[in-house]
């Protein structure tokens, strides 16, 4: 196990090293140092000796193999240096981290639960009106854009009932009352593709020999859907859910922005607007990363749910 | 269903407004509530530059000078200097020199860099600080030596002034003062106070001396933006100690002022805060204005001892509707006004006067407008073989009377009616209203485009437009010796979709002339980059003035500022010899009617010459709450905010009338998701009771 983490461990390598490399092209074909030069500067007034002066201490005036070689090493050591307006990227990292994750788990958690649920409701009641009703409002909300639940949610509960805030944060438990629309908005906007999703699976478990087996010893419907269709559901549900989990990290980027929370989704979206290098790179780096994990988390967790599986 | 009955009683028992995003903390005194848009890039007063940043920098930085507040056109007035420095020509007029008094007895902000064993902090102290203002504060008297050190601040090699290389044309010695600090630059804090800059010399402490190359009479404009601001050395040297940057506690981060108010806390992702600075002598709030201001009750607290604010808390919102509905909730003070809200704020009569709507009016809420000092247009550029006027002689006469025949057929009024609703003038120039040239009425229009027509401009009719059209050699829009089409090229930004209404609506103006017009879109940088290159026909820029002086327009339209040539600010690359030399004269001016003659000749030849559309003047409208007092749109500086008086018992009274928590639906919701249930509990218990599954 030891040798097959450590292996996935190395083969990152190669991995973020291309990330950095695409994020690094892709993002010096659009923007110049020039470019980002005047962007940081404003767009009236700028001499050409300014830009070159911005270049020099910024250590864009070198030639671009040497630019790549010095902004990409020090990531792998989680040497972020300073954004383009002189903030500590590391320390940014660190603050935003904590209102990204204050959204992000309760949605994920909660939604993983109602999702699982209500799939296991529809599973149970599959074939009836029940079902059929479950699906067709799956269907539904699946097809309503993620904006409008945003929008709709922000107008009804804060605009029209006056029951929460519009949009804001703050700190420690006052965050709660921030916290509240948004995290129900992710939850039920989740629920359409979740529950289809998580039907799917419990259907498609529900046909095997081993169910009937339960069933014709005379187990409880109950009995047999979260004993046992439930536990051998769990590899597909956690192929979707672990990979996620490291992600959680990154935020929302929608939610975060029309609500108002300083959490990391919106960092990047901002760095790109504002053409600020060094955050885009930390944070594309920080994702890929992430991921990785997320995989190698998921595969770990295979070994925890079946016993059958191994690996070397 | 009893535990939703209970939780529905417990709910009504709550009293109070649920959706208040304020903490009590920020409720204490008399608080105004304000939002920012994007994150400060700079607060360090020789780096920062934009709108966003002034809002925060201009209430706590107090440059020598500031606007008079109510009075318009725009009237210069100290503000730390005794007075408005008078230029004084020196060696026959090579040099000028202003002489600059401060006031004696201006206290800086309480700030640790004042306190001497905060400069020698061990990096483990540094560390556990959340914030500068947890270590022992200190203040001391504003001297002569600050304002030095923040003008040798435009040349530090590692600071990014944007006004550094305009003001190494003209501060004596500033180019060869950055060689110098760059030299001897190592790292770590750079005490420029080692280094003697020759344009600018302490007379004593409160007294110094700044000398310009030639003669600048602009320059004291820039003597009331925070570029001029003065920076204690103390906070250099504070801030440079190990550990500071990496806890982001730097000067562009926390900035160390004499003003009315101090950024006491800094979270440009959330929220900002300024709060009093106790330090602060005070001032009094103007006594005069324009004439109908004591009618506005701006003159009411005429005298009085200002700032009334005690706390400013500024809110990160990014997105429109959320800062819309807060301002209707009275979570915000005032509030601009988007496309979106436009039609639900505002409502025009017949007559063309701007008023509330009624639901606004219910709330009390008040419109201010004014209009800008900028202008948008668009530009062809002097440089393109079709419109531009280069060639000389014919073919210059031809391409002039192409570009006069656009300037009539784009119909300026209609595209601010569609896409400002009607917020904004037609420029007739270069020159915005406001600033000293401009002017109104009849002797103000464009006699190019516009005719007098019953006391009001009236665009010239097609026809003169098709007669120019055919004079330039473009009968009905086709090149008469080749008889092809005329096809002109237009370059502009795009952001997205929306943008496809007011590109038909450009191509819908050319067609009138029978041209089509091609819309290349690309973005910011690449468009800028085009216009750098001169490799553009037509384009679509503005200009925000930097200061109320005509100069500030004229020089946008100056032959040595082309931005294909030098890099300046003339982005059509317009050369006209007679303009160039009337601007020459112009720029070092007074305003009297001589500088006005020579400026109306200058817009009368811009106008015949034609090298832009001449677009339009934005109008900003404003709202504001009845609590809020003494607000007046202020163009030129964002230092109001010491200004404002905000009525708080008012504003927490109606705030509370309007977020009533309506908690019914909430009981609905619930007992919704217990009724729906209860289907499935009856139909699990009946399959539970089945002997056997149906096949």
């Amino acid at each position: 196990m030891l040798a097959y983490i450590i292996r996935r461990m190395l083969y990152a390598i190669p991995i973020l090293i291309g990330v950095n490399l695409i994020t690094f092209l892709l993002f010096f074909v659009v923007n110049t140092p020039d470019d980002m030069a005047r962007m940081q500067l404003g767009n009236k007034r700028v001499t050409p000796e300014a830009i070159e002066k911005w270049k020099v201490d910024h250590g864009y005036d070198k030639p671009m193999t040497t630019i790549f070689y010095e902004k990409s090493v020090k990531l792998f050591v989680f040497e972020f240096g300073a954004a383009e307006d002189g903030r500590d990227i590391a320390n940014e990292i660190a603050t935003r981290m904590w209102p990204s994750l204050a959204l992000a788990v309760p949605v994920f958690l909660v939604g993983l639960a109602v999702n699982i649920t209500f799939a296991m409701f529809m599973a149970f009641f599959r074939a009836t009106y029940l079902d059929f009703w479950g699906v067709v409002m799956c269907v539904a909300m699946m097809s309503i854009s993620t904006l409008f639940y945003i929008i709709g949610g922000q107008y009804v509960a804060s605009k029209v009932w006056h029951l929460v805030p519009i949009s804001g944060f703050d700190s420690g438990l006052e965050a709660a009352k921030f916290l509240v629309l948004p995290a129900v908005i992710g939850v039920v906007a989740g629920i359409g593709s979740g529950g289809r999703w998580y039907r799917t699976l419990f259907l498609e478990e529900m046909s095997r020999d081993y169910v009937r087996t339960a069933r014709a010893k005379g187990l409880a419907e109950s009995a047999v859907l979260f004993r046992h269709v439930l536990k051998n559901a769990m590899i597909p549900i956690l192929t979707g859910a672990v990979v996620v989990i490291p992600l959680l990290f990154m935020g929302s980027l929608l939610s975060e922005s029309f609500f108002g929370i300083p959490g990391l989704g919106s960092y990047t979206i901002d760095a790109i607007q504002a053409q600020d290098f060094a955050v885009v790179r930390s944070m594309v780096f920080i994702g890929s990363l992430l991921y990785i994990a997320g995989l190698l988390l998921t595969d770990l967790s295979y070994t925890v749910v079946d016993p059958r599986i191994k690996l070397e | 269903m009893r535990i939703v009955l209970i939780l529905l009683l417990f709910l009504a028992g709550c009293e109070g407004v649920w959706n208040d995003p304020y903490g009590e903390s920020t409720r204490r005194g008399m608080t105004l509530y304000s939002s920012f848009i994007d994150r400060p890039k700079h607060l360090d007063p020789v780096q920062s530059y934009t709108e966003d940043e002034a809002k925060f920098t201009q209430q706590v930085y107090e440059p020598l000078l500031q606007y008079h507040y109510l009075k318009r056109p725009y009237e210069l007035i100290p503000l730390t200097a005794v007075e408005v420095p008078k230029a004084r020509e020196i060696e026959g007029g090579r040099f000028t020199v202003y002489d600059i008094r401060i006031r004696p007895g201006v206290m800086y902000q309480p700030h640790p860099a004042f306190v001497e064993k905060n400069l020698k902090l061990d990096p483990s102290q540094v560390k556990s600080l959340k914030s500068p203002y947890q270590l022992p504060l200190g203040t001391r008297e504003l001297v002569a030596d600050d304002y030095i050190y923040q003008i040798k601040r435009l040349a530090h090699p590692r600071l990014h002034s944007p006004i550094g290389g305009h003001m190494n044309e003209y501060i004596v010695g500033l180019p060869e003062f950055g060689k110098t600090l760059k030299a001897a630059d190592k790292g770590g804090w750079l005490d420029l106070r080692e280094f003697r800059l020759e344009g600018v010399e302490r007379v004593d402490s409160h007294s110094f001396r700044i000398k310009v190359r030639g003669s600048y009479p602009q320059f004291v404009y820039w003597l009331a933006m925070p570029f001029f601001a003065p920076v204690p050395w103390e906070a250099e040297q504070f801030f440079a100690q190990p550990g500071m940057v990496e806890k982001n506690f730097t000067l562009d981060w926390w900035p160390v002022g004499t003003g009315a108010y101090m950024l006491t806390e800094n979270n440009p992702n959330s929220r900002m805060v300024l709060e009093r600075n106790p330090n602060y002598r005070g001032e009094p709030y103007p006594s005069q204005g324009e004439p109908d201001d004591a009618e506005k009750g701006l003159l009411a607290d005429a005298g009085k001892t200002i700032p009334f604010v005690d706390r400013v808390v500024f809110s990160r919102e990014k997105e429109g509707i959320p800062y819309w509905n807060k301002f209707l909730q009275g979570y915000y003070d005032s509030s601009g006004i988007g496309s979106d809200q436009f039609d639900q704020a505002v409502r025009m009569s017949i007559e063309g006067e701007t008023g509330v709507t009624p639901e606004m009016e219910e709330r009390g809420i008040r419109l201010s407008t004014s209009v800008a000092t900028s202008i948008g247009y668009v530009a062809f550029n002097w440089d393109d073989s079709v419109v531009g006027g280069q060639k000389g002689g014919e073919s210059a006469e031809r391409a002039r009377k192409l570009r006069q025949a656009i300037s009539i057929a784009f119909d300026v009024e209609e595209q601010i009616n569609i896409f400002a609703n009607g917020r904004g003038i037609a420029a007739q120039g270069p020159v915005a209203p406001g600033i000293f040239g401009y002017r109104e009425g009849r002797d103000g229009i464009n006699p190019v485009v516009y005719d007098w027509v019953d006391g009001k401009p009236q665009r010239k009719s097609l026809e003169v437009a098709r007669k120019l059209l055919a004079e330039a050699g473009y009968p009905n829009g086709r090149d008469a010796r080749t008889g092809q089409p005329l096809v002109l090229y237009l370059d502009t930004v795009s952001r997205g979709p929306g943008d496809k209404a007011a590109f038909d609506w450009y191509r819908r103006q050319f067609e009138k002339l029978s041209i089509q017009l091609e819309i290349r879109t690309t973005d910011w940088n690449r468009f800028q980059e085009k216009i750098r290159k001169g490799a553009t026909q037509l384009f679509r820029l503005g200009w925000n003035a930097d200061y109320p002086d005509p100069e500030n327009f004229l020089f946008l339209l100056y032959g040595p500022q082309s931005r294909a040539k030098n890099q300046g600010e003339n982005a059509s690359n317009y050369r006209n010899p007679e303009y160039d030399a009337l601007f020459e004269r112009m720029k070092n001016m007074p305003n009297s009617s001589e500088r006005q003659k020579i400026i109306d000749r200058m817009v009368e030849i811009a106008r015949r010459d034609a090298p832009w559309i001449w677009g339009s003047h934005g109008k900003e409208y404003s709202l504001r709450h009845s609590w809020l007092a003494n607000d007046k749109p202020n163009n030129m500086a964002r230092n109001n905010i010491k200004y404002l008086k905000v009525d708080t018992e008012k504003r927490a009274a109606l705030r509370a009338a309007w977020n009533k928590p309506i908690l019914w639906p909430l009981g609905l919701i619930l007992l919704a998701l217990v009724a729906s249930a209860v289907p499935a509990v009856v139909s699990y218990r009946r399959r539970e009771r089945m002997a056997a599954r149906p096949a």
